[in-house]
């Protein structure tokens, strides 16, 4: 199933790896810093429109996956990642360094997605709002959690030692997971996640375990959610367990459901969006001719983002891209 | 044996404050059935509108009872006029504040020399954060959810999310991220407990706990009253068990689901007030765990049931403060103290999701 697109999948690693190496010295830290963001947001928003957007169950909790994976990655690249470098050493530098972090984000995503299984088995029996306060209730634990382990640094954080995350990295599992969605969606998991979103009880009658499709989505979003927090640790250099609350969930629901749900480059879209909107604001803001009550009301992102959550719910609940696809229909 | 006494009163008096926020859950599900996500922003605005309002409502209250009767009259004009007109209520709660804050002395010689405790200054302080809580409420669900009627759930439930964000971060960017202190409007402090309590009277019962468990058991018998005896409950419990056949009988499902989100938003401000003397500190995100810790009050009890969520509130405030307070005891840090509440939540939606008191409700396909 995973035989379509394998070519442009392969391009495009090529084509990020050749940027990342010729450009990326060459562009502003700051700009730089931002581009990884929005590739890590990417991840993060394609992993989550699988449950959110495809499958149709709402999750509230991904940060909490999300911060698994980042814990995970940062365990092992602090502990096991200078001794896995001196092991590896006659491969050369760029080889073991991509082993050990690759194993990292791997490790990471593994960890989440485990979480996220375990989660996963009961919590989708709910439904709707319940099972959007029950995804929010695990992401609290998860993170309450993490604060009183004593190994993980407990509320104070996690410093990260090596910052291995690059642009090559973050695009690359950007791209993987966007193909490995697409690819999902077309196959005839995707039915099955279409059809437990659009009807449950009729899927339920055709003979779909409605259970397995909506587990298999929460807990490959789980996992593609771990893989962006290792990337998110790597980058950042520093993780704290307030960083992955509730706040950040709605985050990434606000670039799926912007996006349109159940619109992979939809999602695509919004998340890179979403993520230069509040560095353009936060310009707009300091901007010297403006009022200073408005630039209050801009330097805040979640004002406008909340008022435009509602305002696209009234106007336009399907998103930006929802019920449109770039795919071209076949008879 | 003392210690356990001391915790479950503490328990109770936490207990109640989740009670109240819960109501406000319960009703709106009974009628709409949705989770309204900004009912715990509600309750922080109503601590909030305590803060700012209670120097010239305290003063008020020190300068003439009577024009203090003639305030408590005007808010009551204010929540009739609520139920069919919120817009001219509105305009009406900021003329009366104009007309507060004109007659009182400036808030800066106000805050410099806070008017002197009074328990019944306090009580209207109360109203006035009641009455706030009720117009936002109401202009809530008039502005951001009414459009929404008869969309998918989810719909709403984002909407939801994106009103109590907003809330939230206005609040924020309105109030100041910090902490701020309460004024002690009752002059707060331990009873005496007299002799003949025999050993019970080494335990600590702050007069504010008193406090919060007699509102809270007078504004429940008030609900109780008015849901079941007046002519408005009566519709209310009708909406919610089937609101084609309401609307058939002559009644204005509108207006009804109004007073629904007044009400419960009414009993979110008095929560928001009587937490604020507890625990004298208010800051824009304070309503975000007493928000879904009362919605875990609201499932346990049983969802759609007003008993069902008083009795959930207080019996996840007994539970939160014993494994709180036992926490040595039971092995486990008190810095779980949050998760508490939703792993109560994650297990009584695993095997009991009807909750205690609710009822099953069969999906029609």
């Amino acid at each position: 199933m995973f035989e379509r697109h394998k070519i442009t999948l392969l391009a495009s690693l090529a084509i990020i790896y050749f940027i990342s190496a010729r450009f990326s010295s060459s562009i502003s830290p700051y700009i730089y810093q931002i581009i990884l963001y929005i590739g890590i947001n990417i991840t993060l928003a394609v992993g989550l429109n699988l449950v959110n957007g495809y499958t149709g169950q709402f999750s509230l909790g991904h940060a909490g996956f999300m911060s698994v994976g980042a814990y995970a990655a940062a365990t092992f690249t602090n502990n096991a990642g200078d001794a896995t470098l001196a092991l590896l050493k006659p491969l050369g530098p760029m080889v073991s360094t991509s082993i050990v972090f690759g194993a990292a984000l791997l490790i990471g995503g593994l960890a989440a997605g485990a979480t996220g299984l375990l989660v996963g088995i009961p919590s989708l029996r709910l439904k709707g709002d319940y099972l959007a306060i029950v995804t929010l209730g695990f992401g609290e634990i998860i993170k309450v959690v993490i604060e009183n382990v004593d190994a993980l640094g407990g509320a104070r954080g996690l410093t990260v030692s090596h910052p291995y995350t690059n642009l090559f990295w973050v695009y690359a599992t950007a791209a993987v997971t966007i193909y490995v969605v697409l690819n999902l969606v077309n196959s005839t998991y995707g039915r099955g996640f279409l059809m437990v979103r659009d009807d449950e009880i009729a899927a339920e009658a055709m003979g779909i375990n409605t259970t397995k499709y909506k587990v298999l989505a929460f807990t490959l979003a789980a996992f593609f959610a771990g893989m962006a927090g290792g990337l998110y640790a790597h980058l950042t250099q520093f993780i704290y367990p307030d960083g992955f609350n509730f706040q950040k969930s709605v985050d990434i629901v606000t670039m799926v459901i912007l996006g349109g749900m159940g619109n992979t480059w939809g999602v695509v879209f919004s998340a890179s969006l979403l993520t230069i909107l509040p560095e353009g604001l936060r310009a707009l803001a300091d901007w010297p001719s403006l009022p200073k009550w408005m630039g209050g009301l801009l330097g805040n992102r979640m004002i406008p983002y909340s008022l435009m959550l509602i305002v696209l719910m009234l106007t336009r609940p399907q998103g930006l891209f929802g019920g449109m696809t770039l795919k071209r229909k076949k008879a | 044996m003392i210690e356990f006494v001391q915790q479950l009163i503490n328990g109770l008096s936490l207990g109640a404050v989740y009670a109240l926020i819960a109501l406000g859950y319960t009703m709106v599900y009974g009628v709409l059935r949705f989770i309204n996500f900004a009912h715990g922003d509600v309750f922080m605005i109503g601590a909030f509108a305590g803060l700012y309002l209670a120097p010239y409502v305290m003063w008020l209250w020190h300068f003439s009872p009577l024009l203090t009767v003639v305030y408590m009259l005007l808010l009551l004009v204010i929540a009739y006029a609520l139920l069919r007109h919120p817009w001219i209520a509105l305009l009406l709660a900021v003329g009366l504040y104009r007309g507060l804050v004109a007659l009182a002395p400036p808030i800066a010689k106000l805050q410099d020399n806070f008017p002197a405790p009074s328990w019944l200054g306090m009580f209207v302080v109360l109203a006035t954060a009641m009455v706030v809580c009720a117009i936002l409420g109401v202009l809530i669900e008039k502005l951001a959810y009414r459009p929404l009627r008869n969309r998918p759930r989810l719909t709403v439930l984002i909407t939801a999310i994106g009103v109590s964000l907003f809330l939230e971060n206005f609040g924020q960017y309105a109030f100041g991220v910090d902490p701020q202190s309460f004024p002690d409007l009752i002059g707060d402090q331990a009873i005496n407990l007299p002799a003949w309590c025999g050993p019970f009277t080494d335990l600590t019962i702050m007069e504010s706990q008193v406090l919060v468990f007699a509102v809270t058991i007078f504004l429940l018998i008030a609900l109780r009253f008015i849901v079941t005896k007046t002519r408005l409950g009566t519709a209310m419990r009708a909406l919610s068990a089937n609101p084609v056949a309401t609307s058939l009988m002559g009644v204005n499902n509108d207006t009804i689901i109004s007073f629904t989100f007044g009400l419960g938003s009414a009993l979110a401000g008095a929560a928001g007030i009587l937490i604020s003397i507890q625990q004298p500190s208010v800051d824009p995100l304070m309503g975000l765990q007493p928000g879904i810790k009362a919605f875990v009050a609201a499932v346990l009890g049983g969802i759609g049931n007003i008993p069902g969520a008083a009795l959930g509130g207080l019996l996840l405030g007994i539970i939160e403060t014993l494994v709180v307070g036992y926490s040595d005891e039971l092995h486990i840090s008190p810095g779980y103290r949050d998760a508490i509440a939703f792993l109560l939540l994650i297990l009584i939606l695993l095997f009991k999701p009807t909750g205690l008191l609710g009822r099953v409700e069969r999906e029609k396909v």
